[in-house]
């Protein structure tokens, strides 16, 4: 069935067809009608699951926590200061290795008050543990909710499903609606391998002692490692049954290319209209879509880049004192390879200013006049 | 009526308590009221130490640690996740101290209590962050010494009425107890059982390092709090019924404050303005009963 629904619809159908059963939440803008949706399905009896209207997003996480501990699918979903203030849950999670999943709408953190998308109150939950998608479209969404349970319940951690604010969560697209049964059979009901019983009594998350708290460190990262072939398989177990699949990274007209433009999200879309321009204008240019930032696909990147000219990153959000996040990762992903390519951080989009094609032609056009990148990111200007 | 102690144990020794310590008593109590179908979700607290160091636990329950102020609402995921496995017989247990209690976990105490959340909420109360060295938290008495309220400027404010608070919200049982009194307490965590959504119960638990008083005292100082009404036992249904469990021996409260070296420095004019407002208190908490 195709409906023509908005992001944050997506969102929900994606949970519904889940079978969550357990879901916290608190609102916030551009997240709200994702949870406003599930309180219908909820009501109505259209998902059989426990809906928590708590009072704080930090709540939600912990709601979430304690839910999944006790063996239920638990999900969800928050935007910028509520993703902040979850942060600390958010470590409690993936440290007590639970498969919640949370969808993040991106959206700019204050001050100045700002709504708009940008991506750095995700990215500044990168190094939390949890696994971290990037979404294009409303189709993408859908799918990678059902995805990130597939993935998660495996390796035991948890999934951020990240998505543009207003981009796509109250953007409208055709969206296929896959059927319950085939979703059923991709992502069976959820059987803990570990969880609080009274029949098999456990204290979890004791005081460890550094020896033990240093191996437990040791096996996130492993999971952490196995989620990417995780995630590559169960979007080819997808693409077997929806006959649809997004790949950890997407190359596009990368074939002999002088430069690659890096990008994530809604932005992918309009460089997509902007490359194939370009190239039919002649000028050898690609683009690499980064959909899973965390684990960060490294073989993935440098076999994409490594022998690339320029590669130029579109960053729409940043670490103060140092610069584009995106662009930060990739150049720490080819420093071990024997042939560089320079890479060229552009920060734009900040707060949702407007992320055009002309932008984007911008973005390319300096990158290949410069003969070397400069230390520092590329702002391209906002006001003041 | 007659109460049915457990002989069951719930909680092993080889724990790691300070000697003397009311907590241990709390959780000792409480589980022998709830037995062994029980979840405890357990906060940062002297208790996230007294379990034991992993692969160790000194609870035959199943425990969760959480981060400090997430007691209420990690409980209130675990009852639904229960609810919707159909699992209607665990009880979920929720256990800290004052600090993420009075202070830091109010908020989530607060938002599942007006939901009404299905589960038990018990707060061991030793007036003071203990497992971070005895600093001051809103539990703390006027007048006390703690590291961060120095014998020159003690706390200046009274302690935060917890229950009234939490009472508020309209919860079907709210209620205090004491390791003074095990059998009452027992009683009441029975009898919490028994009902169904917020149930909050505030135990009374001294603790000998941070009150610099002897381990052998902490009953004695348990009870001396009912009978210089320092901490009266009593129960409020359903946010209005209040009832009191124990009619105190009006003794002064000196005799109790006295075996506490965190009021060794009060002088005599502070010791009768704690005794005027331990007497005010009683007065305004008779008045509630008898309505």
């Amino acid at each position: 069935m195709i409906k023509v629904i908005v992001g944050n619809h997506a969102v929900s159908y994606g949970v519904m067809l889940s079978r969550a059963q357990v879901i916290a939440a608190y609102p916030i803008t551009p997240q709200t009608s994702i949870v406003e949706e599930l309180s219908e399905f909820c009501a109505d009896g259209h998902l059989n699951a426990k809906f928590i209207k708590v009072e704080s997003e930090h709540s939600a996480m912990a709601c979430c926590i304690g839910a999944s501990a006790a063996g239920a699918r638990a999900f969800t979903a928050t935007s910028s200061q509520g993703l902040a203030l979850m942060h600390e849950m958010l470590h409690w999670a993936s440290g007590a290795r639970l498969p919640i999943v949370i969808a993040n709408v991106n959206r700019a953190l204050a001050p100045p008050w700002n709504i708009w998308n940008d991506q750095t109150d995700s990215l500044s939950q990168r190094d939390t543990g949890w696994l971290q998608f990037y979404c294009e479209s409303n189709q993408e969404v859908l799918d990678t909710v059902i995805q990130a349970f597939k993935i998660s319940e495996e390796v035991l951690l948890p999934t951020m499903l990240v998505m543009d604010a207003f981009f796509l969560s109250h953007t409208a697209e055709a969206v296929e609606i896959p059927e319950t049964e085939d979703v059923d059979r991709y992502l069976p009901g959820y059987k803990p391998r570990y969880k609080l019983d009274v029949k098999n009594p456990h204290s979890f998350g004791s005081l460890a002692t550094p020896d033990y708290y240093q191996g437990f460190r040791e096996k996130i990262q492993e999971a952490m490692k196995r989620a990417k072939e995780v995630a590559i398989k169960a979007d080819e177990d997808f693409n077997n049954i929806f006959n649809r699949r997004y790949g950890i990274i997407e190359e596009y007209q990368c074939e002999e290319a002088e430069l690659v433009l890096v990008t994530s999200g809604t932005v992918t879309s309009t460089s997509r209209t902007v490359i194939d321009r370009l190239r039919k204008e002649g000028r050898k240019v690609g683009m690499l879509k980064i959909r899973m930032f965390r684990p960060f696909p490294f073989e993935e990147v440098t076999g994409a880049l490594k022998d690339v000219e320029k590669v130029a990153v579109v960053d729409r959000g940043i670490s103060f004192g140092h610069g584009g996040i995106f662009a930060q990762e990739i150049k720490s992903a080819l420093y071990s390879q024997s042939s560089k390519p320079f890479i060229f951080s552009y920060i734009t989009g900040l707060g949702g200013m407007d992320v055009t094609p002309q932008v984007i032609t911008n973005i390319i056009c300096d990158a290949l006049e410069r003969n070397t990148p400069p230390e520092e990111s590329i702002w391209i200007r906002g006001k003041l | 009526m007659s109460l049915v102690v457990s002989q069951e144990e719930y909680i092993s020794p080889g724990h790691m308590a300070c000697p003397g310590c009311g907590a241990t008593l709390a959780m000792r109590y409480v589980l022998k009221g709830l037995g062994k179908e029980t979840i405890i979700v357990l906060p940062a607290s002297c208790w996230s130490v007294i379990d034991g160091v992993f692969p160790y636990s000194s609870v035959k329950v199943p425990l969760f640690h959480t981060a400090f102020e997430t007691a209420a609402s990690v409980a209130s995921g675990i009852k639904a996740a229960l609810e919707v496995q159909g699992d209607t017989e665990t009880t979920v247990l929720a256990f800290a101290g004052d600090g993420a209690t009075f202070d830091i976990g109010l908020q989530a105490l607060s938002g599942a209590a007006e939901r009404n959340e299905d589960f038990i909420y018990v707060c061991y109360d030793n007036e003071a962050y203990m497992n971070t060295g005895i600093q001051r938290s809103s539990a703390t008495p006027y007048g006390a010494w703690t590291t961060t309220t120095p014998v020159r400027h003690p706390k200046d404010r009274p302690k935060k009425r917890i229950l009234e608070i939490i009472a508020a919200h309209e919860i079907p049982y709210a209620a205090t107890a004491s390791i003074g009194y095990p059998d009452d307490l027992i009683a009441k965590v029975t009898k919490a059982k028994g009902i169904s959504g917020t149930r909050f119960i505030h135990v009374f638990s001294p603790c000998p390092t941070g009150w610099k008083s002897e381990a052998s005292l902490s009953i004695k100082i348990a009870r001396l709090a009912v009978h210089t009404k320092v901490f009266p036992l009593y129960e409020v249904e359903n946010g209005f019924t209040f009832h009191i469990n124990m009619e105190p021996k009006n003794l002064p409260v000196e005799e109790y404050l006295k075996l506490q070296e965190r009021f060794a420095h009060l002088a005599e004019q502070e010791i009768a303005f704690i005794q005027k407002n331990v007497d005010e208190e009683w007065e305004h908490l008779l008045k509630r009963a008898l309505y």
